[in-house]
């Protein structure tokens, strides 16, 4: 499968406040990560939570941030990861 | 009181409450003594949506039977042929839908991604929106994992809260939070305790406990089992 | 970096707020909570889906953060799935409210032990 972007690539969350039915938390948005891989395509789950078919499906991406690359005191081992999942229109190329 | 007729299948509709003590494995849930609001509400939109024909009495039942099916014992199965069988385990990372597919374990409209353990790696699951949880393939989550502390606390302190669980994760471990934000679940693939060689795989699957499916344990060591100890 | 301002999560989201020990102990899953997640599947898992897991996120999601916050997990579903039938239809406020009054009239005290 592909998208437009690809495992290894440096993306960064949009750092956007809309209302609504969002599946990115706060803590992820305006963060940079690496595309760790392509999820697959699915239907968009913030049309989806109104009622709408959320068609046309949008690639789906685990992205992988380092700990301190989120959390300003982060007491744990630099190596430390957080891996969630992003659609594609909540990224951007870093 | 009144009697029924109970043939073997349970093939007929029980819509009413029964007043009696039965106790059939898939009997309908009765509002129970001192119900609170929220309770007595779920009752009420089951009632009505049966009565409007939107759903049936048994879609419910049908649901709460595959609910009761799903237990953790499911995972440790998943597990122990993981440990046991090394191509399993691969087809397992790389697809972890269809590999437990292949265990008739359904995953629904999620896909299952199977995280592994290893020696410098400990994954942690979380869903710090929701309480989003492999369900068809570990039951109904535990309270704590839905709680506000452990879905606030985990992914910015995960060592202190997997010591609160008595897991010590060493600093020269990565330690990999997974939030299931989305339409993927996670299990965690524990690796395989020290002293296992040999053991069947039902043996291999009564040391994977649920937290260390979750990541904020560990299996249990064959020592501690044979000495009783949990 | 940017810095992190969590100020305006709303209420579900929950990931980095300041927060407490962790209470591990386990409890007995009510009938009725499984009575919730039966409702919710038989509402999805069927060829026309009535409802979907987005939407009940969305219903939990948007009520008031101070309920969110003081209610139980399975009662956020209650009101999420109530919220749901409500809004498409199914069935209305009002009917729910006399079928609640009328299963708290049957239904008996809890026993003291």
């Amino acid at each position: 499968m592909s998208g437009r972007f690809k495992p290894g690539d440096r993306v960064r969350i949009i750092a956007a406040n809309p209302p609504g039915h969002r599946r990115v938390p706060t803590y992820a948005r305006g963060r940079a990560g690496t595309i760790e891989r392509l999820c697959g395509e699915f239907a968009n789950p913030e049309e989806l939570a109104y009622g709408f078919d959320g068609l046309p499906k949008r690639m789906l991406y685990r992205v992988r941030i380092k700990q301190t690359d989120i959390w300003p005191d982060y007491k744990g081992s630099a190596k430390d990861l957080l891996e969630l999942e992003i659609y594609e229109h909540w990224l951007e190329p870093a | 009181m009144s009697e029924h007729e109970h043939d073997g299948d349970h093939g007929h509709h029980h819509d009413h409450d029964h007043g009696h003590g039965h106790n059939h494995p898939h009997d309908p849930i009765e509002v129970a003594d001192g119900a609170g609001h929220y309770e007595l509400m779920v009752h009420a939109i089951k009632e009505l949506l049966i009565e409007k024909g939107v759903i049936s009495a048994e879609d419910v039942r049908r649901s709460l039977e595959f609910m009761d099916s799903r237990s953790p014992a499911l995972g440790a199965k998943v597990v122990a042929r993981a440990w046991a069988d090394p191509a399993f385990k691969k087809r397992l990372l790389d697809n972890g839908t269809k590999a437990v597919g292949e265990m008739g374990i359904p995953m629904g409209d999620a896909e299952l991604i199977v995280v592994e353990n290893t020696k410098d790696v400990h994954n942690v699951i979380v869903c710090t929106l929701c309480s989003c949880y492999p369900r068809t393939v570990l039951g109904l989550p535990p309270d704590w994992y839905k709680s506000r502390n452990y879905r606030s606390r985990v992914v910015v302190e995960p060592r202190a809260v997997l010591k609160e669980f008595g897991t010590f994760v060493p600093e020269e471990v990565t330690l990999r939070v997974h939030d299931s934000n989305a339409d993927m679940r996670y299990l965690v693939l524990p690796m395989r305790p020290a002293g296992t060689e040999g053991l069947s795989e039902d043996e291999l699957a009564s040391l994977v406990t649920r937290d260390c499916m979750i990541g904020t344990g560990l299996p249990i060591k064959p020592e501690r089992k044979a000495a009783g100890v949990r | 970096m940017t810095e992190l301002d969590l100020s305006r999560a709303r209420a579900h989201d929950l990931g980095g707020q300041a927060a407490g020990p962790i209470d591990r102990a386990e409890h007995e899953t009510e009938p009725w909570h499984k009575l919730v997640t039966a409702l919710l599947t038989s509402l999805r898992d069927r060829p026309v889906r009535l409802v979907t897991i987005d939407e009940m996120r969305r219903a939990i999601e948007d009520m008031p953060p101070e309920d969110y916050r003081r209610l139980q997990y399975f009662e956020k579903w209650a009101v999420g799935v109530s919220t749901l039938m409500v809004e498409k239809g199914f069935m209305t406020r009002e009917e729910i409210e006399r079928r609640v009054k009328e299963l708290a009239a049957r239904a008996k005290p809890k026993a003291n032990s």
